[in-house]
């Protein structure tokens, strides 16, 4: 289906992934070895206590002594002590672990995320970052913490108990140890199955989360369809494999319990029917008794505890891969060596370096595709001189932003080159084209944060004055003083507390600040009120004057203020001239010109008539 | 507190729950009685233990029941048992096994039970959310309301299948295990209960205060959520003002932040189950040290102290837990509330007896009058006809009630005065089912299910061959559309799959309606996102195929209303003009003046030229 669906979890166990993994986690190594210390300690200890009660048996109650009696729960109470300062310990050290080491790989990947190249966002969809970001990496240092928690403990308590059974009575340990190694084997299919089933619960609880929202958003049409019924069958045919794959986990784990209760009894059993004889014989004592009695009830505890690590760091090995897979992304659009020399990278760029820039754009045979073998650009020629306009025309879809993405370098060119003042841009640094390009999109983003915060994007050290001076050139101060809280009034997620136009204007605002020598404008088809979109149109004016831009245009008055038309069809430039020159070529150009025309002109005549 | 819960089952909530386990009683009744049988044969093998030890091992005198006595004797007394204590091994067995099948059969009724529940309660939203009023779905909040149905609901599932089993198992142990050690000594019964109300009144109080910390923890979360997917939708702004370093500073904020309160939480965690591991094991060293001085001085044996050990064991880290449940009762409780409250909403009322007439009929309206909010008129007195496979344009600004009109067609809202007959049946006497599968509409918006086309165009009629969905594929002009994707029509839209434009999707939709082979067609500005030249090729293939359909469509685009049978011009709410396109060109108004639109584009053209000619 699609490369982003659920993938299947490898099967063997990668061990390059887990160096690869714990090579994250060398910040903590010393944690990570004080982690495992206090849980050899913990099991150990947890391992000594059936030993103690030996001894209480041994010494106190078959004799009938006192003497010591107070030593001994002076010992107890400090054995518990420093149990209790364990359990303190290692859940602040793993959690310590798993929260750094969330926090660190996080930061890796956001931080890998702002090199990427657009063709990685352009083929990945966001969910599927997200996800990765968040509960694939949320998972990975959970998994590395709390397993090594869990492992230690288990093996040191495993070791433990087996040493100390032997140390007391060697043949009585064999026997009754001997149920362990089936409980191994046992405990290990059964977590492998166990962890499946859930699994797939889980997967499909998700599409059950996704037939709700599907359900819900597409009411409306459902109910013009009446396809309510038909709808309800398929959605309970997945609430039934919902059922049947929980009901299926339990049973499993249902079987898998009684199975490991029922060993552990044979070991209780074996010990009760062979130390009891040993008792009677005087050849081992009471106290014995009773520590393998207690041994036996508690070991399948440590190898349940194991055999579940293992299977879930299958499960987190999946997670693992994939946030490696983003993380070693190499980005396609990179500066080379000399000029990150030169002039700085993303995160310490060298201004002082940096060329001024006047605005001239060359396109020189320029090619270009998207995919491999499907050329979209072919030798394209543009000489734009500093200050002029360039409207690109076509209808959605058509790939008028290919050569706004190739000047933004967001792609590169296939061949050919792109200079800015006569310069190849990839003579430069990726930040300081960027930084001398203002870009307004056709559907304006907006950041959470206050309207100042959102305009003051475009140049993060203007003060106050320039914010509001940035705002009432593209006439936007007006409406903002309106707001509940004018200038500190929140904007919302993405923005949605402000209407389109509002947005657009604030987005204006932003690109004004930055007062970039090279403008993109993506302008936006949805329509606004006359009086936003005269306003809009003030402003855009006003933006493009004395700046080199290169505008996606849709309205008739901006693509007639253009110096150069390039007119774009099925991702190729067609046409390309002055307005007039276009149309009195009568060719594609002239049938794009005259529809739109009657658009906006009806759209005027209704919305004139409210 | 468990008391006070108890009374509030008595209430709403509650009863939803007990409604809602109807079919399931039963086997949730088998689960408890399983559980009890479970509980207790879990505290037999301690006494087995015991005796063993004391009477068979040992010689103290045996203190057990008659009957069990009684079995003791019939194996051949203590002698024989203490010679052959494999019997004892095996007993041991045997009670561990038939355990094992309480167990099991425990984990098994209460999984179907719970399943079964969250299984039909799942069905029973998703069927009454589909079934409310057209209404209710404008003003849906989607994310609100797949929460209620998605986590509330696993929130109710986890109280069925783990929570209340846990309590259920936890009391039938605490009380079972009570009487035993009553029975065998009541002064350590009370000390090895002396820490246990403490440890459960801490992780009451533990929980219910701690509930602060994870609800920073989550916002905290939901913050860093939020700046990273604005990080990743905006990214070509971000990329267009060179502001990476600044996002990696907000980023690596809110990561910090989350890093902290986390690490606060866990901190807590700590506290508490070192405490809590503290307190229990305390009361474990309590129990052994009196025993064990009770013992030595023989005023208790070994085996009695050896099973409150074991039962100290058993019963403390329950009730530790227990703490935690009662405090996500109230959890429970809201969750079903907010369940409730969706399901409270009144269904739409299908007029199943309705009349099932012919809808392939003339069509009038009669003095309609329409509101959403009282006393606000959305249409008013409007009144037409239109004969049976004639074309009908609407023509109106944003908000003059034509997509109203339609929608009182299909009777997606109801129309308060007036009449709207079809074939001269009241539109109030059909069946409404009926009334909808007869008729096409596509709305402005449409939306696509997360399928392939195909599967798409499919969901118009599920017995639509082949050839139709090819043809109605043909008249939407999707044809070019498809070529696009390597899969064809077989491609996956929607939340999973491609992205398809607003007209791409138009198309889909348009496509949908036709294999419907519907008797009345309606347009819902629905071409309005598709270009001009696709527009124009699609009315031709719609014009070829439909023969006797009636269509209503709602546009702005002249050409589209000049081939229209019937025009209607709306204002307001009112129908302020109709005809054909002869006579309204003929009258002033709206459709006059759009028709003028084509002779001012040609002189603008001209004036053009003009400007160039001065120019040069």
């Amino acid at each position: 289906m699609n490369a982003y669906e659920e993938q299947e979890y490898t099967q063997s166990f990668n061990i390059d992934l887990w160096k690869k993994l714990i090579s994250y986690a060398r910040a903590y190594r010393k944690d990570l070895l004080l982690l495992a210390l206090v849980m050899v300690v913990s099991g150990g200890i947890d391992a000594v206590f059936p030993l103690m009660n030996r001894y209480a048996v041994d010494h106190f109650i078959v004799p009938g002594e006192l003497a010591g009696l107070w030593i001994f729960a002076l010992v107890y109470g400090l054995l518990i002590a420093v149990q209790a300062l364990n359990v303190w310990l290692l859940i602040c050290i793993a959690g310590k672990i798993e929260i750094g080491l969330c926090y660190d790989i996080r930061n890796m990947g956001f931080r890998k995320l702002q090199e990427l190249s657009f063709s990685y966002f352009d083929r990945t969809p966001v969910g599927w970052i997200m996800a990765r970001m968040t509960s694939d990496i949320q998972r990975l240092s959970e998994t590395l913490a709390w397993s090594l928690v869990d492992l230690m403990w288990g093996i040191a308590m495993m070791l433990t108990t087996i040493g100390i059974m032997l140390y007391l009575n060697w043949k009585l340990a064999l026997i009754t140890l001997s149920v362990v190694p089936i409980l191994v084997v046992t405990s290990m299919y059964f977590q492998r199955i166990i962890l499946k089933a859930y699994r797939e619960v889980r997967k499909i609880n998700s599409q059950i989360t996704g037939a709700f929202n599907e359900g819900i958003m597409g009411a409306k049409t459902t109910k013009s369809l009446v396809r309510e019924e038909e709808n309800l069958k398929e959605f309970e045919e997945l609430t039934e494999r919902m059922r049947y794959s929980s009901v299926r986990a339990i049973v499993v784990s249902s079987i898998y319990m009684p199975i490991v209760m029922a060993l552990g009894s044979i070991g209780t059993g074996l010990a009760l029917w062979l130390g009891g004889n040993g008792v009677i014989n005087n050849a081992i004592s009471y106290g014995t008794l009773v520590a393998f009695i207690s041994y036996t009830t508690q070991f399948f505890e440590p190898i349940r505890q194991v055999a579940h690590i293992f299977a879930e760091l299958q499960n987190s090995q999946a997670s693992a891969e994939r946030v490696f897979s983003m993380i070693e992304t190499e980005p396609d659009v990179k500066d080379s060596p000399e000029i990150i020399e030169e002039y700085g990278d993303l995160f310490t760029p060298k201004k002082e370096n940096w060329p001024p820039i006047k605005g001239d754009v060359t396109f020189h045979n320029v090619s270009f595709s998207y995919k491999e073998g499907e050329e979209v650009l072919k030798n394209f020629n543009l000489e734009v001189k500093a200050g002029q306009t360039i409207a690109l025309v076509g209808e959605t879809g058509a790939g008028k932003s290919t050569i706004v993405n190739l000047l933004c370098r967001f792609y590169e060119p296939t061949e050919g080159e792109i200079r800015i003042d006569g310069v190849d841009y990839r003579k430069r640094s990726q930040l300081w084209l960027q930084s001398n390009i203002g870009y307004v999109l056709q559907t304006p983003h907006l950041f959470s944060g206050t309207v100042k915060e959102n305009i003051r994007y475009g140049r993060l050290d203007a003060t106050d004055e320039e914010v509001v001076e940035a705002a009432k050139l593209v006439n936007a101060h007006d409406f903002i003083m309106k707001l509940e809280k004018g200038y500190d009034t929140e904007v919302g997620e993405g923005g949605n507390r402000l209407s389109t136009g509002q947005k657009q204007l604030i987005s204006f605002a932003r690109a004004v600040l930055a007062n970039p020598r090279i403008f993109v404008l993506d302008e936006a088809t949805s329509s606004v009120d006359t009086e936003t979109e005269r306003i809009i149109q003030n402003a855009i004016q006003k933006v493009l004057r004395g700046r080199t831009s290169f505008v996606i245009a849709h309205r008739l008055s901006t693509i007639k203020s253009a110096d150069r038309i390039l007119v774009i069809r099925n991702g190729r430039v067609v046409e390309q001239g002055t307005h007039f020159e276009l149309l009195r070529r009568r060719g594609y150009y002239y049938r794009l010109y005259t529809n739109q025309f009657m658009e906006e002109k009806e759209k005027e005549i209704m919305s004139q008539m409210r | 507190m468990l008391k006070i819960h108890m009374s509030r089952m008595n209430s709403g909530p509650w009863r939803l729950l007990w409604h809602l386990m109807k079919d399931n009683r039963m086997r949730y009744a088998g689960a408890v009685v399983v559980t009890a049988f479970s509980a207790l044969l879990s505290l037999m093998p301690t006494l087995v233990v015991r005796t063993t030890v004391d009477s068979i091992i040992g010689n103290k005198p045996i203190d057990i029941p008659y009957w069990m006595e009684d079995v003791i004797l019939r194996l051949g007394g203590r002698d024989v048992l203490a010679h052959n204590l494999w019997i004892c091994g095996l007993f041991l067995l045997a009670i561990s096994l038939i355990n094992g099948a309480a167990v099991y059969m425990r984990g098994k009724w209460t999984a179907q039970a719970s399943e079964s529940t969250a299984r039909n309660l799942r069905n029973m939203l998703y069927d009454h959310l589909q079934n409310l009023p057209y209404d209710e779905h404008v003003k849906a909040e989607t994310g609100d309301w797949v929460q209620r149905c998605t986590s509330d609901v696993e929130t109710i599932r986890r109280f069925l299948a783990v929570q209340l089993v846990e309590i259920g198992r936890t009391l039938f142990l605490l009380t079972m295990a009570l009487v035993i050690m009553f029975n065998l000594d009541v002064k350590m019964t009370f000390i090895s209960m002396a820490v246990v109300p403490i440890i459960f009144v801490f992780s009451y109080i533990f929980f219910s205060k701690v509930k602060e910390a994870f609800r920073l923890v989550d916002e905290a979360e939901g913050r860093l959520t939020t700046v990273l997917q604005e990080n990743l939708t905006g990214i070509r702004v971000v990329r267009a003002f060179g502001r990476q370093a600044y996002e990696i500073k907000k980023f690596d904020d809110k990561n910090r932040e989350y890093r902290d309160l986390s690490y606060r939480l866990m901190r807590l965690m700590a506290n508490y189950w070192a405490i809590s591991d503290f307190l229990i094991m305390f009361q474990m060293g309590i129990v052994l040290v009196i025993g064990v001085y009770w013992a030595s001085q023989g005023t208790m044996t070994l085996g009695t102290l050896l099973t409150f050990m074991s039962y100290e064991g058993m019963l403390l880290w329950p009730v530790r837990q227990m703490g935690r449940i009662l405090t996500d009762m109230g959890r429970t409780q809201i969750s079903l509330a907010r369940v409730k409250e969706l399901l409270d909403k009144p269904r739409e009322d299908m007029n199943e007896d309705g009349l099932k007439p012919d809808l392939n009929a003339d069509i009038e309206f009669r003095n309609v009058y329409f509101e959403y909010e009282k006393g606000r008129p959305v249409l008013q007195d409007v009144s037409f006809k239109v004969k049976k496979g004639q074309t009908v344009a609407i023509l109106g600004p944003t908000g003059s009630g034509k997509s109203s009109l339609v929608h009182l067609l299909l009777r997606l809202y109801d129309y308060q005065g007036g009449s709207i007959t079809i074939g001269g049946v009241e539109l109030k006497r059909i069946n409404k089912k009926w009334l909808r599968q007869h008729i096409g509409i596509v709305l402005q918006e449409p939306f696509l299910f997360s399928r392939t086309i195909k599967e798409n165009i499919a969901l118009g009629n599920s017995r639509a061959g082949e050839a139709e969905i090819l043809e109605a594929i043909r008249v939407a002009a999707l044809d070019d559309v498809i070529q696009q994707f390597e899969k064809g029509y077989d491609t996956l839209v929607g939340e999973r799959g491609v992205t398809l434009s607003g007209g791409q999707k138009q198309r889909v939709a348009i496509a949908r309606a036709l294999v419907r082979d519907s008797s009345i067609l309606i347009f819902d500005d629905s071409l309005s996102a598709v270009d001009t030249e696709t527009d124009a090729q699609i009315r031709r293939a719609l014009k070829e195929r439909r023969k006797g359909v009636t269509t209503f469509i709602i546009s702005h685009r002249i050409t589209t209303l000049a081939e229209a049978d019937l025009i209607l011009v709306l204002d307001q709410g009112r129908l302020v003009q109709s005809g054909t396109h002869e006579e309204l060109i003929r009258q002033p108004g709206l459709y006059q003046r759009l028709w003028a639109l084509q002779s001012q584009l040609e002189e603008e053209l001209a004036e053009e030229s003009n400007m160039e000619c001065s120019a040069q």
